[in-house]
């Protein structure tokens, strides 16, 4: 079975739904990028998946041994967290809390666990400094390690690089790439970024208004809704007409290739 | 100004000052540590809240010849729920359900109080009365404000993540709900013991100046806690003994202090920014 098995989901955004019969599959390890317009539920499926909020129709099931309690989070930073008073290694700390319920304080194995993950994120140097001073960067490695101290299962992230200028935003790729190729760890992620997301997530979910994909790279990048959304990078710089999306009818050399190329295959 | 030596007889200290000593440590303790959750989670006017509602549940209660802080400590808990619960499902958004909330149960308990004339009676508790607890009152608070701290001190590792991450914390399969009510319940308690020594008018910066200033000087987690918790205590030591050299009113004298250091520590901040520059 499964990590997660959604089926026929219907998805509210307050009284609007915005997406119907939406189905796909999480498996073990997987690395799974949740792609679409702006409006189209990508942070209201987030949530259902998180437990935030429950789905509004169709069944969102958990299987294969993950529990509710054995899932890391990487959150869009709120402006909270942004001028909050912590340590790194309080934060990092944190994310340690859902092993157990009953003991009220950390223990020697939490605080081995949050060592060895500020040790691979690289952070240990940064262990007691003040969480509102660093850089963006360095907050989400913070934000990483404790969902790392969370999870040694199922990672999910929402808009990392959000703010992130793009030598970060590589770097950051990089890490995720570690952890799901060396730590076995599943990875969903919600992200803008269509041309990341096609080059290192072995499935795509793309949610759209009006239509929906769910399937390998490969296919997303020959279907007709990845071909629109992905157009606009494969040469923007010949064509005026189409800055933001490869249009049906812009009639440039590049995009009548990649058309044909498309349509051929 | 008085003469201190002559106010300070053996029996003025130990009836009236020393009951009031401790029950003034124990409970600005509690209101400082809860403070700075509430204020890390912009809720700060939660506690303003509870003290209408429980200054309005006073005066029923003295009106009906209730014992006041036993029937106001449920009161509050019931209400400090039902405001969590609004502030988290309304569409009214937190500080306005407070608002609506905490004003209605203020004015019901006035009316009630100036049916059966009692304004004069009830009027302290608006202003505060630490010099004028019963004995009874004071070990009622100090048990209370222990039973709080032990709560707190449990806690702490999950009221930090609860005020710094709800959400991750709900995601990563926290129970936030079960954390957010505790917080609540044990604001309400500390609102009503922190009424009757500092009035329902001053209590909530009773809570909220020890964290602000603490946030000023701190950089962790716990440096803040326990700078809030050293900052409330020694506001309230100075404020007391203040109130009586100068022959104060004791709550608005211990605020003042807080103000006071809260102002310095903002100066401080400001020329460790500069000499940063």
């Amino acid at each position: 079975m499964a990590y997660i098995t959604c089926k026929d989901i219907t998805l509210r955004y307050e009284s609007l739904t915005v997406q119907e019969h939406l189905s796909f599959t999480v498996e073990k390890g997987d690395y799974l990028c949740i792609v679409g317009e702006n409006g189209s539920g990508k942070s209201t499926l987030m949530k259902c998946l998180l437990g935030l909020k429950s789905v509004d129709g169709g069944t969102l099931t958990f299987g294969d041994g993950l529990k509710r309690n054995e899932i890391g989070y990487l959150p869009q930073q709120s402006q909270i967290q942004r001028s909050f008073p912590a340590s790194v290694r309080e934060v990092v700390l944190s994310g340690c809390l859902n092993g157990h319920a009953i003991h009220p304080f950390y223990t020697k194995a939490d605080k081995a666990r949050a060592d060895e993950q500020m040790a691979c994120l690289n952070i240990t140097a940064l262990a007691d400094r003040c969480y509102r001073e660093l850089s963006g960067g360095q907050q989400q490695r913070v934000l990483l390690a404790r969902a790392l101290c969370a999870t040694k299962k199922l990672l999910l992230l929402d808009e990392p690089l959000t703010g992130l200028d793009p030598l970060v935003a590589a770097e950051l790729y990089g890490i995720l790439r570690h952890i799901h190729d060396e730590h076995g760890i599943t990875v969903i992620m919600v992200t803008h970024d269509v041309e990341c997301a096609v080059r290192h997530a072995k499935t795509i979910l793309h949610i759209g208004k009006d239509e929906s994909f769910f399937g390998s790279c490969a296919d997303y990048e020959k279907s007709a809704v990845g071909r629109r959304f992905l157009g606009d990078s494969l040469s923007p710089e010949h064509c005026a007409n189409c800055v933001h999306y490869h249009s049906a009818d812009c009639g440039c050399e590049a995009h009548r290739r990649a058309r044909e190329e498309g349509s051929a295959s | 100004m008085t003469d201190l030596s002559a106010i300070l007889t053996p029996e003025f200290v130990s009836t009236v000052l020393l009951p009031a000593l401790i029950a003034g440590i124990a409970v600005s303790l509690c209101a400082s540590l809860l403070g700075v959750s509430l204020v890390l989670k912009r809720c700060s006017m939660i506690g303003d809240g509870l003290s209408h509602v429980g200054y309005g549940t006073l005066c029923i209660a003295v009106a009906l010849g209730w014992a006041p802080m036993q029937v106001t400590i449920p009161v509050v808990i019931v209400c400090a729920y039902i405001l969590l619960r609004l502030s988290e499902n309304s569409r009214l958004g937190g500080d306005t359900a407070i608002a609506l909330f905490s004003t209605s149960a203020l004015a019901l308990g006035i009316l009630v109080s100036s049916k059966a004339n009692l304004t004069t009676d009830v009027s302290h508790y608006m202003f505060g009365s630490i010099l004028a607890m019963t004995r009874g009152d004071v070990i009622f608070s100090v048990i209370l404000s222990i039973c709080v701290l032990l709560v707190y001190l449990l806690f702490y590792d999950k009221i930090f993540a609860v005020t710094f991450d709800e959400n991750f914390a709900r995601a990563t399969g926290l129970n936030v709900r079960f954390y957010n009510l505790l917080i609540a319940v044990l604001t309400a308690v500390t609102v009503v013991l922190g009424m009757m020594m500092m009035g329902a008018l001053l209590i909530s910066s009773l809570m909220i100046f020890p964290a602000v200033t603490a946030m000023k000087l701190c950089k962790r987690f716990r440096g803040v806690v326990t700078a809030a918790v050293v900052i409330s205590v020694s506001c309230f030591l100075l404020g007391l003994f203040l109130s009586l050299w100068l022959d104060t009113a004791v709550g608005a004298s211990v605020i003042l202090m807080n103000l006071a250091v809260f102002a310095a520590s903002s100066l401080l901040q400001m020329l460790r920014r500069q000499a940063g520059k």
